[in-house]
């Protein structure tokens, strides 16, 4: 990473990324129910099982290397826990009953409040469907589907149009969305927990 | 009757249509008497999870504190989503295993005048609740148009069977409680080693060749071990395997044509039930095989989408007209 | 530093108490302030007869243990209390020392300031408070010990090994050279275990049985082995020096007086079965058979299950073309007791069942084989007569994947290592590709080659042009994502040295399936009173310092019951267990510990409900006199019975009811402040 390329108009130069120990503590104390971490023994289960793996630039096992490493830049920028699809393959496979997916969603956040994030498509779209349920209390996938297909992937609209008018004809998307009759209780709640959550 | 505590989910309302209207008609018959939690709310899916730790606890909570407080004789909760499922007991399983989690999730109810203690439901999965619960015999005994004939994929996807917090099921990856449900209700079960693979969740809104390349392998797995018929206990599973397999046919060039009903819809036909009362018809990819295989009539196509005009890139397609309550409804979000 | 802090005040009990404060390097006095417990014990212990206090660095050295004796000798003392590590360890070392100096030895009393203090705590204010508090208690207690002497019992010569295998052999011979009798009970119909099921051993690829044999004849034909096959430990009464076991020698159904071993029977048989354990589920016997033409002993045994003759009443094939004559179709069970000093374990291992692993598919895909099934397929006298083939019986595989660690180093399954599958793994390697060609992958986490020669072996295997793949396999599946991949089993893994995942399309899967406990260690654990670990294993006396001994007197165990263990170490521990015994043959008697258990039979309600519980046996009850009596040789002392009897009826010598409740005073006595014990 700190070679610079042969040919190059303007000489690049990245310092070397100092290594923070308390990286790994730090993810797995920001991840729900014990991760366990730490046990990682760098087997590869994680990775061989992983239906997405080919898509990732790190295996779910090199980036808890990384972690383990304190390479906090180079972790938080990978776009492992993004393509993480939740299956729990891995969870249930990993010899060391690690937590896999919950530390993905921990480095998820993380990376978005390091402003890390290499590719905004995954992170819009989570956003976008919790801005709806804190909307509405229910998700709403009309509302979700036209914000995020119209931002990301525009040009795949002509081909997503038979599936689009298919679900409005069956009734399977609502045009409008459903609102939950006590929005304020839940407001009330979402509102205690982000500020329970800025303490932690 | 047994009676359980119903947390539907979104889906359930939407795109998992067929899947609710099958269960409605499914649950007399069977004698399951569901109260759906009243006001129940989102489960964040995976998304929430992925954005804020307590926030996303704390709506899944509020959910368990409301079926809490409706718990009197019955503190088991069904889930048929499958995602729902997997939220609720996560919810339920992490705030007992780290009591931080839990009384900071508490904390947070509290500002809504809510209390949910860990442990104090059972988080349980619709089709758990049909096999173990009702139990195959007296499914049996419902059965009166036995699904001879028709050549049944077992497709259960990810989040019901894994990680399973509090085992309900025979397995994590090659569970049998679908494959013995088909079976009695007389379906041909194809041996289907990919029951539990991912559907892609919500890939094909994130990367879609990802997505692509795992719907491919699952159609074409079931196609070459000649399935008539994909079945699902899932609304994701159903709406990737259904919604995109055309965009996903073009992509590779292929030409796939495999259809993905609810567990619930099969149970519905062979307990004789009228196809349009279980959701047929509501699926991208026709199930019209399904029917004709066992010789039951189909409920009238649903009217074709209207034609595809061109329009600029701001406008999703052209939706059908509204109707009366939706009107209502969208007039309700103006007022406020 | 050793502070002489004498009283001179006289003391108003009548006890002499020397207490002796150990640091034990940094292991205490890093963690427990022990210069000033010493202090503390001298002063304020000195009206219950505290006479002297001393810290020393190392009590258990030699000047530690003069300082003890000389104070014993100069000061009269007559109580001494060690604060220092586990009774466990030291407790022999300071009681000789008192012996030495003339102190009844059961007036030293041991408290545990480390194990139960220093290495358990990390505020230091509030641990040297615990340990004052428990020399405290420790104080009250020796006030009431009574002197005791310890139990002196014979040592019958004759000795008992349970099992059969490469361990059991081993201890057989060296006592049975030396000149002593052995029984060996075997469960199944021939000794010789796994290790006559294997066709080469590592590193040095010698003919399993071309090494095993011998020693098999040897034992079958030694004039002071009794050989009990086909034959379990039912029951075992008595103590140390003193066993009395009662062994089920089932019924072969063949008179082993008559019968020749010439194996007509099993050629005229014509029931043929699965042979679930030598060929491991891929070979057939017959219903009449012996496990290999090398069994020793050489006499078959009817599979009644299988047989047609007690299904359907006839057939006979077998008694009609014996010779002999030897077939005995109501052949029954025999009940044998046999009188023995010690008892040597040596029931060995299961291999782990690989269809608890779904994703690896053994048992739903069809090439996809465990290791003993491998072991079979290799060896010139199993099935396919040493060639190495798939499932349909002839077709050789051109490419072969060897996973490590099935079922072992994984919390879902087994949490340790099983010591012998990378050997194992490498071993098959070689073999599969010496007789196939085939191309090998060796998936592995690590490889642990730790032993003499083995990592050359490792080596050697590279040289052969073995692929090596750094991961834990994640699935072994047959459904193809390619046309490379159509038609074979794919192990999908994360090459973890490359960073990617990778399909490897394979025609066999090897699975080196972990070594488990027996089924039934726990209850053969509790018929000769000895513990298991959470895993199955059988628990040694120390794992360091005693492998081979258990916490019961005269039980020894070796080979893969104490955990896994590859055939070298299995012959290592197996001849230390039998040197074991002779040293107590030798000694023809031994002297026990005093502390044991007695009834006060005018207490004794007969409610029975220590009956059950004690794990030695030691409990017997009169249904005369209906009361409970406790055999004092086989106690061992463990409080079990004194703590259940709703009657205080039951005493311990060394733990009577008073001792306990002084010693319970004698901590309360210390008011720890709440606050100085937290955190």
């Amino acid at each position: 990473m700190t070679e610079a390329p042969l040919i190059s108009s303007t000489p690049v130069f990245t310092p070397p990324q100092t290594e923070d120990p308390t990286l790994l503590k730090e993810v797995a104390s920001r991840t729900a129910g014990i991760s366990n971490l730490e046990m990682c023994i760098q087997c590869g289960t994680c990775g061989g099982s992983c239906p997405s793996a080919a898509d990732m630039d790190h295996t779910p096992r090199r980036l808890f290397a990384l972690l383990r490493a304190g390479m906090r830049e180079e972790a938080l920028k990978s776009n492992t826990p993004w393509i993480c699809v939740s299956c729990y393959h891995c969870v249930v496979r990993c010899p060391q009953n690690i937590h896999i997916p919950d530390v993905m969603y921990t480095l998820k956040d993380m990376a978005v409040q390091a402003k890390l994030v290499q590719d905004s498509t995954a992170p819009d779209f989570s956003q976008t469907f919790v801005d709806m349920v804190e909307e509405y209390g229910r998700s709403f996938e009309m509302g979700l589907a036209s914000r995020h297909y119209m931002k990301h992937f525009p040009l795949r609209l002509a081909n997503m149009m038979p599936m689009g008018m298919g679900m409005l004809a069956r009734k399977r998307m609502n045009l409008a969305p459903t609102r939950i009759k006590n929005m304020k209780q839940l407001k009330a709640i979402l509102k205690r927990a982000k500020e329970l959550e800025a303490k932690q | 009757m047994s009676d359980y505590i119903l947390y539907p989910g979104c889906s359930m309302e939407a795109s998992a249509r067929a899947y609710y209207d099958s269960l409605k008609a499914i649950s007399k018959p069977l004698g399951l008497n569901l109260r759906e939690i009243e006001d129940w709310n989102c489960c964040g899916a995976t998304e929430y999870l992925s954005v804020s730790k307590t926030p996303a606890y704390a709506l899944i909570a509020r959910n368990l504190a409301l079926a809490s407080n409706q718990a009197n004789e019955t503190h088991s909760v069904v889930a048929p989503c499958s995602a729902c499922y997997l939220n609720l007991a996560k919810a339920d399983y992490y705030m007992r295993e780290q009591p931080k989690l839990g009384k900071t999730v508490n904390e947070a109810l509290a500002a809504g005048n809510l209390h949910y203690v860990p442990g104090s439901l059972d988080i349980r999965h619709l089709l758990d609740v049909i096999v173990y619960d009702i139990g195959l015999d007296s499914v049996e005994k419902k059965v009166v148009q036995p699904l001879t004939g028709l050549r049944v994929v077992p497709y259960l996807g990810c989040m019901v069977p894994r990680p399973d917090y509090d085992h309900h099921w025979s397995d994590h990856e090659f569970p049998v409680e679908l494959d013995f449900l088909l079976k009695v209700l007389g379906a041909d079960v194809v041996d289907y080693p990919l029951k539990t693979e991912c559907c892609g969740g919500h890939m094909p809104q994130i990367s879609p060749s990802t997505a692509f390349e795992m719907l491919r392998r699952l159609i074409s797995t079931a196609d070459e071990r000649d399935g008539d018929v994909m079945v699902t206990i899932c609304p994701m599973c159903q709406l990737n395997i259904d919604g995109y397999q055309g965009e996903m046919n073009q992509f590779f060039g292929t030409n796939y044509h495999m259809p993905i009903l609810f567990f619930t819809q099969l149970m519905g036909l062979a307990f004789g039930i009228e196809p349009k009362e279980l959701g047929f018809g509501l699926e991208l990819v026709s199930a019209r095989n399904v029917l004709d295989t066992l010789g039951v009539k189909a409920p009238p196509e649903t009217p074709p989408a209207p034609p595809r005009r061109p329009r600029k890139p701001e406008g999703l397609p052209m939706p059908t007209p509204l109707t009366k309550p939706q009107i209502e409804a969208l007039k309700k979000e103006v007022v406020k | 530093m050793t502070d002489n802090i004498e009283n001179t005040s006289p003391s108003d009990a009548q006890e002499k108490i020397g207490v002796y404060v150990c640091h034990c390097g940094t292991n205490i006095a890093g963690v427990v302030d022990v210069v000033q417990v010493a202090n503390w014990a001298a002063q304020s212990l000195k009206h219950r007869g505290v006479v002297i206090a001393r810290e020393y660095k190392f009590m258990c050295s030699s000047p530690g243990q003069d300082l003890i004796e000389k104070d014993i000798k100069e000061l009269g003392l007559n109580r001494v209390i060690v604060a220092a590590c586990s009774p466990h360890l030291h407790e022999k070392t300071f009681r000789t020392a008192c012996a030495n100096a003339g102190l009844n030895p059961y007036l030293c009393e041991m408290v545990s300031i480390r194990e139960q203090v220093s290495w358990v705590h990390t505020d230091k204010v509030a641990a040297t408070e615990k340990a004052k508090a428990a020399i405290s208690g420790g104080v009250e207690r020796v006030r009431h010990h009574v002197p005791l002497q310890p139990i002196i019992v014979p040592i019958n010569p004759a000795t008992l090994i349970v099992g059969g295998g490469i361990a059991g052999i081993q201890s057989a011979l060296e006592i049975a050279d030396a000149g002593f009798h052995v029984y060996l009970v075997e469960r199944e119909p021939s000794i010789g275990g796994h290790m006559a099921q294997f066709d080469k051993t590592f590193p040095t690829l010698d003919c399993s049985a071309c090494i095993l044999t011998p020693k098999m004849n040897s034992v079958g034909t030694h004039p002071n082995i009794t050989l009990l096959t086909w034959s379990e430990v039912e029951k075992v009464d008595g103590y140390v020096g003193n066993f009395s076991v009662t062994v089920r020698k089932k019924a072969r159904k063949v008179d082993e007086e008559l019968c020749t071993g010439c194996g007509i029977c099993q050629e005229k048989c014509p029931k043929k079965v699965i042979d679930n354990v030598f060929e491991a589920g891929l070979g057939y016997r017959k219903a009449i058979y012996t496990p290999s033409p090398q069994s020793v002993p050489n006499r078959p045994v009817i599979d009644v299950p299988n047989c047609t003759y007690y299904e359907k009443g006839t057939c006979k094939a077998c008694d009609i073309f014996c010779a002999p004559k030897a077939i005995r179709f109501d052949q029954e069970d025999q009940i044998l007791t046999l009188n023995v000093g010690n008892i040597i374990l040596a029931t060995g291992y299961e291999l782990f069942d690989a269809r608890r692993i779904p994703n690896y598919g053994y048992g739903r895909l069809p090439n996809v084989f465990t290791s003993l099934e491998i072991e079979r397929l290799t060896n010139a006298a199993g099935p396919t007569n040493g060639n190495v083939v798939m499932r349909d019986g002839k077709t050789t595989p051109k490419t072969v994947g060897i996973i490590h660690c099935v079922g072992s180093r994984d919390k879902n399954y087994n949490n340790y290592c099983s010591v012998i599958c990378c050997m194992q793994s490498l071993k098959f390697a070689h073999l599969v590709h010496e007789r196939t060609g085939a191309q090998v992958y060796n998936f592995y986490i690590d490889i642990r080659a730790a032993f003499k020669d083995y990592d050359e072996f490792y080596q050697r295997v590279l040289d052969e042009g073995t692929m090596f793949v750094r991961g834990k396999v994640a699935e072994v599946t047959d459904v193809p994502r390619n046309e490379n991949e159509r038609g074979k089993l794919i192990i999908q893994v994360e090459d973890t040295l490359v960073g990617k995942q990778r399909r490897i399309p394979v025609d066999m899967v090897i699975l080196s399936a972990g070594l488990e406990p027996r089924k039934d260690s726990k209850e053969v654990a509790k018929t000769f009173g000895i513990s298991c670990s959470v895993n199955g294993w059988f628990i040694e006396k120390h794992p360091k310092l005693d492998p081979i001994a258990t916490m019961t007197e005269g039980i020894f165990i070796a080979g893969c019951a104490q955990g896994p263990k590859d055939i070298p170490a299995s012959v290592a521990q197996g001849a230390a267990a039998a040197a074991r015994v002779l040293g107590r043959i030798e000694q023809k008697e031994m002297a026990l510990e005093p502390v044991r258990a007695s009834v006060i039979e005018e207490k004794c309600s007969g409610c029975r409900i220590c009956n059950g519980l004690c794990p030695f046996n030691a409990i017997t009850f009169h249904e005369d006199r209906m009361v409970t009596e406790i055999n004092p040789a086989l106690c061992q002392g463990c409080g079990t019975c004194v703590a259940a009897c709703p009657a205080g009826a039951i005493t311990g010598t060394g733990f009577s009811n008073d001792q306990i409740m002084a010693q319970i005073e004698g901590l309360l006595m210390m008011n720890i402040e709440p606050e100085a014990v937290t955190a």
